[in-house]
């Protein structure tokens, strides 16, 4: 049950255009090369890793002080925090630059998917897991997060190669939900039910 | 409040944005030259299929006088889908409409209304002492909020520059650059935004325009004569394109549609050695950036009898390269003759080697053509503002320049009015032809196309 919610969640970011599979293909239209697209993809990934890990390793530090119960608390009240100032505020990501070397592009993912809160999803599983052992804790965690960002990054390829071979980005004009809306909604679920499930 | 699909008007591609239905508004500025009533937005009925077409059928009066309209646009628009920081859920709604004489800027609601209504006003203060700017000029939704370009500095003269606004709340964030190298005249600007590379033209400072071109200041060589080229996301000046002093006033810049390419086109309005006007290809060369005149407009000469005081000592009609407007698809570049009353049309495919393969005249210094509709009227004023439909299909001209300059090359009157042009054929369309008392005793310059135009939009995608 909690694998495949980590799983979801992984594939939900792996499908947002926003969280780099369309830097991705803009990347390999801007040059006509597939190689560029795909190079990109786990580049973007590994930005998305370590914006997920640092909540991890957050977590699991905070969780080696504090009771189980204070941190779910607190996480419940982070999510909804989170997710009502992605709904009520007007502000979105910004950022100018279009020719980023490869680093320069993980350095855009990791931010990307700060500000997006991609990791704060996780924190419902992350405090219902076992916190006896502070290395036990992380590691587990860590490993939440390499499933998570493998679920991102494999949706993210399957989406950017159909549609640069196939789809083209036109498609964007009919598919591009608002994802982003639908995000802040669960951040607010989800920090409801961590709240009510913690007391 | 965002929306939960994107903006039906905005595209990714070029190529998509031509498919883009017609449009069925056009948005005019207009003003009053004697600055006694304000200024307004008139609204003109575009689509064919109606009764009301080719007539003013939305008319919102600025809340003061004196603005002096001019240029205009959108406070977003394709740009918002770029792959780097996409937002496609806001809506393409708002005009951000500067006073170039007064320095304010309005922000008007388009929408579920035919009339604009205003929403805000930013005071020449704000612009001011946030971005040391004024005389607000050109408007570009863009990756870091909107930017405008201003002519003069803020209590100084100069240098002109470029603030960035907040696309929400439309407050002035500040100065856009970081480093100005030695650019000190600002006029027009866009980019080449899959390549981080911004593009600066030179007209003049505030005190060099205001009050008509200036003879001296003209013959001494002392307008724009350069392009300048800026790393878009550092804000730093990258390097100056000099076209020859000879070469005045450096004005509009239509970058290529397609954001794989690094070309564009630039007007310049006239060269102080033989009064001819000229279009430039800027293009990259090696790591440097270069420009190549790729048209020569010849003056025409004419007997001093017919002509206004300012050019009786040249005898000939200067052809006045006022405005350009390159179609979406990057195929076809419109030249606005102002002085000559001219429009011609080029095919601009190899932009290395245009064609000319049309020619409208309306208007002119000494030409006086009517239009079609009205055969008996001989007109003042020339194709100035030159606006293309995403489509490519229609072209609209409006045919003030800018009231001090209007009143030394039109002295008896550049009367008011606007034209619609069939793109194939190249042929006026008769029944679109609003003149005279339809603006209302005001001057038409920029349009804006419902859903946006070839010079509103900027695209991430080829």
């Amino acid at each position: 049950m909690t694998l495949t919610a980590v799983i979801l969640l992984g594939a939900f970011h792996g499908i947002n255009p926003a969280m780099g599979w369309l830097f991705a293909v803009a990347r390999g239209l801007q040059e006509r090369s597939r190689d560029l697209l795909l190079q990109s993809l786990p580049v973007i990934a590994l930005g998305h890793l370590a914006s997920v890990a640092l909540v991890v390793a957050v977590v699991s530090a905070t969780g080696s002080l504090v009771t189980g119960t204070a941190l779910a608390i607190g996480a419940g009240v982070l999510l909804v925090g989170f997710g009502l100032w992605h709904l009520l505020a007007r502000r979105h990501f910004r950022w100018v630059g279009m020719r980023l070397s490869l680093p320069q592009l993980a350095a855009w993912s990791f931010l990307m998917s700060s500000v997006h809160g991609a990791g704060l999803m996780l924190l419902p599983v992350l405090t219902r897991m076992p916190a006896s052992h502070h290395g036990h804790a992380l590691s587990g965690g860590l490993l939440v997060a390499g499933v998570h960002t493998l679920a991102m990054f494999l949706t993210a390829t399957v989406v950017a190669v159909v549609v640069y071979e196939f789809l083209g980005v036109a498609v964007l004009r009919r598919a591009w939900f608002n994802l982003d809306r639908m995000w802040a909604f669960a951040l607010v679920g989800a920090g409801v039910l961590t709240l009510v499930a913690a007391v | 409040m965002t929306l939960w699909k994107p903006d039906p008007t905005f595209y990714p591609s070029p190529r998509d944005a031509a498919e883009a239905p017609p449009e069925k508004l056009a948005y005019v500025a207009a003003f009053d030259r004697s600055a006694e009533r304000p200024d307004a937005l008139a609204v003109l009925d575009t689509d064919p299929a109606s009764p009301a077409y080719g007539t003013v059928v939305g008319w919102t009066d600025l809340p003061h006088t004196g603005d002096e309209l001019h240029h205009f646009g959108w406070n977003a628009c394709s740009s918002a889908l770029c792959p780097y920081a996409p937002h496609p859920h806001v809506e393409r709604r708002y005009l951000i409409v500067p006073g170039l004489r007064s320095s304010r800027i309005y922000v008007y609601d388009t929408k579920d209304r035919v009339s604009p209504e205003l929403v805000k006003v930013i005071e020449p203060e704000e612009l001011g002492k946030r971005a040391g700017y004024s005389r607000p000029h050109t408007v570009h939704c863009g990756p870091e909020g909107l930017y405008v370009s201003a002519l003069g500095g803020y209590g100084d003269d100069g240098p002109g520059g470029i603030a960035i606004l907040d696309h929400n709340t439309f407050e002035v964030l500040g100065r856009w650059e970081v480093d100005r190298g030695p650019q000190y005249l600002a006029y027009d600007f866009w980019w080449h935004i899959n390549h981080d590379v911004l593009v600066t033209s030179e007209w003049g400072t505030p005190s060099m325009i205001e009050d008509g071109v200036v003879g001296e200041l003209l013959l001494g060589r002392k307008y724009g004569h350069k392009l300048h080229f800026w790393d878009l996301r550092k804000r730093r000046h990258v390097q100056e394109v000099d076209l020859g002093d000879q070469h005045q006033m450096t004005l509009e810049l239509r970058p290529a549609h397609d954001p794989t390419k690094t070309y564009g086109f630039a007007g310049v309005v006239v060269s102080v050695e033989d009064l001819s006007a000229s279009v430039w290809v800027w293009h990259r060369e090696g790591s440097r950036w270069a420009a190549t005149k790729v048209i020569t407009i010849p003056a025409e000469p004419a007997s001093p009898d017919d002509l206004p005081d300012v050019l009786k000592p040249f005898g000939a009609v200067p052809p006045l390269v006022t405005d350009i407007d390159l179609s979406v698809d990057d195929q076809r570049l419109y030249v606005s003759c102002w002085g000559t009353g001219e429009l011609k049309q080029y095919d601009v495919s190899d932009p290395f080697k245009p064609v000319e393969i049309g020619s409208i005249r309306l208007g002119g210094i000494v030409d006086r053509a009517a239009h079609p509709a009205a055969p008996g009227e001989r007109l003042a004023g020339g194709p100035q503002m030159v606006e293309v439909s995403r489509d490519g299909r229609r072209v609209y001209v409006t045919n003030s320049l800018y009231g001090a300059w209007d009143d030394q090359f039109y002295p008896d009157g550049v009367g008011a009015w606007m034209a619609k042009i069939d793109a194939d054929g190249f042929t006026l369309d008769e029944r679109f032809f609003p003149h005279g008392d339809d603006f209302r005793g005001l001057r038409p310059h920029q349009t804006r196309l419902q859903g946006g135009d070839a010079s509103s939009d900027s695209y991430c995608y080829p």
